[in-house]
């Protein structure tokens, strides 16, 4: 396939992923604020430090309300990364590569980002400058963008043939996952506890509860631990290699995707992408979670990200520049 | 609203005779509509644009507002060709190409029609479109025009003409497409009940035809598009889609021992094939304009070298220029010694002393347009022109009369259109679709273009004009 085009399938799919998993961070900490205080310190702001982008809201706004945090990462054109931009930049990216692919994902696609499109405008006009931000229907418009997501994984899935073009997906797809988990693990070092008394406490278990149902991990953590525990959760998000969204199946499914699209079967030589992500899943494999501990959970999580960056540029690198 | 009070005078109208009647070819449709009934149409006109908007079939308006999608302009009641007309138009179309054909292996090779003095060749030399480089050029089966587009109008009359030809990327052959496709959805009944020609083999004929232009086994075949912003981008990726092959930028090929390859994941591969909808001179810099940056560096040398097929072949462009265009009458005697079974538009040539005197006098009654204009633009339309507009474009005339031809202002035929919640006449023109291979192939009917602005007779997308699906029954 062109290199044009595997990059673009590539970003297509990181977008969406990205779209999905920001309504989720979003949706979750709107619940979660439901169930708090005003004692409680601001659960806003470490929604921006989770995603990497602070010094962009910090330019822009104030204050981190509410109102100002869910339309800088939902509606903001300016923030490259909220949904509105996603979606945009995740359909332009389709538009390039239609022939590559059905026109019922196509479909999808577009309707998709034509509600959020719509939607958006209805907001700036009504609810854009002040008043109840967590009014009209936002939950249901969080809800409606990850079913959107979803349908465009299904329908990918089941309308387009798994080849070159699908491994790139899967590639693009799982890379960005990976990141976001670590980024919702990380939301725990940002959000402050009151005072250190208040480790183990309601509260301190309340975050991490959040925590888990940010990463839709909380049905499938239940079926294996008893009871919420910080460890236990790190263990689950980190090494659990058979839940989708844990950081060792998220390299499992991109190394097999790199070993489809690198052809060994055709005889061709191995490549550093793969070598790499390779390198990367034994590491991981011969983890555990008392050692990650030691070291500290935060700088860990940093590490992870230093090499999933590094597995993207050698991928970069491989297939997308020649 | 209705149909009942819809009234086409002086006009050749496709529905309607003078007299009110329906024709015969529209008597199904026209008591189908009735019977629906206004309210009934307009629901189906929405469902039919939400499904195009759904599909992504969008330009985008830029205004007050901020952006806008739009989806091209689209009505939903069909204009119908009846097939004995159509049986005619085919035959025309297909002597016309073929003779077309012929014209430019000549002029690119032994120049008979030239020493024949059919043609004056400062005429062809003065072309824009005639390219010194395709010179003694022999492109694979002797085939150069492989995808046309031909502009055809009625006369007042109800006659069939040819306005112009499009030889070099033709455009809107994907609208026909998917405009069918709705309106398969918006009136299933029709379609039941009529015998309507499909149209929608005509991805299959242009791969076939690609096919043919080279020998190689299996050959990989490319669509090749200026890119995501250009404004026919989405018919090149829908072409390259239904045809199962790939859509290339000039950025994904490169040329190496004068063959070309594309970029890929797994390295270079040879592309043996190239559906090229790129203007000529955009298509090599090395060989034309040196500053595209679209282009790609020796393609025109590799498919000299006959390493490479491309469609339309460079060069064409000679051939659709609008003054080449009055020629070819007497280009259709020449070859086939036949007479042209669709005759053109009468035209006059400015680069004629006595035709421009009769233009710059009668400019108030005439359509002027240049030479190599396209899309609407260089042109003025007498009648709807200000003494001032009249004055400035005398003076353009006279600077450069090689570039313009003249027309008298045809009243073309109108179709019933739904405006808001009327029934309106609308003027329209057609767009068959010719392609050349093994055998000529004309896609039965075509793109509909309709003026949607009352009284104009401007059909042209980027004027603001609007589709229509076209049937040709039997």
């Amino acid at each position: 396939m062109l290199s044009r085009v595997a990059e673009s399938v590539f970003w297509m799919n990181r977008y969406i992923e990205r779209a999905e998993n920001y309504s989720r961070f979003i949706d979750v900490n709107h619940q979660l604020s439901l169930d708090l205080n005003e004692e409680v310190p601001n659960q806003w702001l470490p929604l921006v430090h989770t995603t990497g982008d602070y010094e962009l809201f910090a330019k822009k706004y104030s204050e981190p309300s509410p109102v100002n945090v869910i339309r800088f990462m939902t509606f903001d054109e300016e923030n490259p990364n909220s949904i509105f931009q996603c979606l945009s930049k995740a359909r332009e990216n389709a538009r390039t590569i239609r022939e590559n692919i059905s026109t019922s994902m196509w479909e999808v696609l577009n309707e998709f980002y034509l509600y959020v499109k719509d939607y958006r405008k209805l907001y700036m006009e009504t609810n854009g400058e002040h008043g109840d931000t967590l009014s009209m229907g936002l939950s249901d418009f969080l809800s409606t963008v990850r079913k959107s997501c979803q349908s465009f994984y299904g329908c990918s899935d089941a309308t387009i043939s798994h080849d070159e073009v699908w491994n790139f997906s899967l590639l693009g797809r799982f890379l960005e996952r990976a990141d976001k988990t670590t980024r919702i693990l990380d939301m725990k070092y940002f959000i402050l506890l009151p005072s250190v008394h208040d480790v183990g406490s309601t509260l301190d278990l309340l975050q991490w509860l959040s925590l888990l149902k940010s990463a839709s991990a909380h049905e499938m953590y239940n079926r294996k631990y008893k009871k919420i525990d910080p460890t236990d959760i790190a263990e689950f998000l980190i090494l659990n290699d058979t839940f989708p969204r844990s950081i060792i199946f998220c390299i499992q499914e991109m190394q097999e995707a790199l070993e489809k699209i690198s052809g060994l079967k055709e005889g061709l030589p191995r490549n550093s992408a793969q070598d790499a992500t390779t390198v990367y899943l034994n590491k991981l494999r011969s983890e555990n979670i008392k050692s990650i501990f030691d070291k500290g959970l935060h700088e860990y999580l940093d590490d992870i990200q230093i090499e999933l960056n590094q597995i993207g540029s050698k991928i970069v690198e491989r297939f997308f520049t020649n | 609203m209705f149909i009942a009070d819809y009234s086409a005078k002086n006009i050749y109208d496709e529905m309607f005779s003078n007299e009110g009647f329906p024709r015969k070819s529209y008597d199904f449709v026209k008591s189908k509509m009735e019977s629906l009934g206004g309210i009934e149409l307009l629901k189906r006109s929405s469902s039919a644009e939400r499904a195009l908007m759904s599909l992504g079939i969008t330009f985008t308006l830029y205004g007050d507002g901020g952006e806008q999608e739009r989806i091209m302009p689209f009505d939903v009641i069909p204009r119908i060709v009846p097939s004995e007309e159509w049986i005619s138009i085919e035959k025309g179309l297909k002597q016309r190409i073929l003779a077309l054909n012929l014209f430019l292996n000549d002029i690119y090779g032994e120049q008979k029609i030239l020493k024949d003095k059919i043609i004056p060749w400062d005429i062809i030399e003065s072309s824009t479109g005639y390219l010194k480089q395709c010179i003694g050029l022999k492109p694979p089966k002797d085939i150069w025009i492989h995808i046309t587009g031909t502009d055809l109008v009625r006369d007042g009359a109800g006659a069939f003409h040819v306005l112009e030809d499009n030889l070099r990327c033709p455009s809107g052959v994907s609208y026909v497409l998917e405009n069918r496709e709705v309106m398969k959805r918006t009136f299933p009944e029709l379609f039941e009940k009529l015998n309507i020609r499909q149209v929608y083999d005509y991805p299959y004929h242009l791969r076939s035809m690609l096919e043919n232009l080279t020998d190689v086994q299996d050959p990989v075949i490319a669509v090749w598009t200026p890119g995501v912003y250009n404004s026919a981008y989405y018919e090149h990726s829908f072409l390259a889609q239904k045809m199962g092959v790939y859509l290339v930028e000039g950025s994904d090929l490169v040329v190496e021992n004068h063959k070309v390859y594309m970029k890929t994941t797994k390295g270079l591969r040879k592309v043996d094939v190239v559906y090229r909808r790129i203007d000529d001179t955009f298509m090599d810099p090395s060989s034309f304009r040196e500053d595209s940056l679209l282009g790609v560096k020796g393609i025109f040398e590799a498919y000299k070298r006959g390493n490479v097929a491309l469609a339309n072949a460079p060069g064409t462009g000679v051939a659709d220029d609008k003054v080449i265009y009055s020629y070819v009458p007497k280009i259709i005697k020449y070859y086939l010694g036949e007479e042209p079974i669709i005759p053109n538009v009468p035209t006059y040539l400015c680069s004629e002393e006595s035709d421009l005197k009769f233009v710059l006098e009668n400019i108030h009654n005439l359509v002027v347009k240049a030479a190599n204009g396209a899309g609407g633009y260089g042109m003025i339309i007498g009648p709807k022109s200000s003494k001032q507009e009249q004055e400035d474009f005398k003076e353009l005339i006279k600077a450069d009369p090689r570039n313009y031809i003249a027309q008298p202002v045809l009243n073309l035929s109108t179709v019933p259109t739904l405006i808001s919640d009327k029934i309106e006449s609308r003027h329209v023109d057609l767009r068959p679709f010719i392609l050349y291979g093994k055998d000529i192939y004309v896609m039965p009917g075509g793109l509909t273009r309709v003026a949607l602005r009352k009284g104009s007779l401007v059909v042209n997308s980027s004027q603001g004009g609007g589709s229509k699906d076209t049937w040709v029954l039997g």
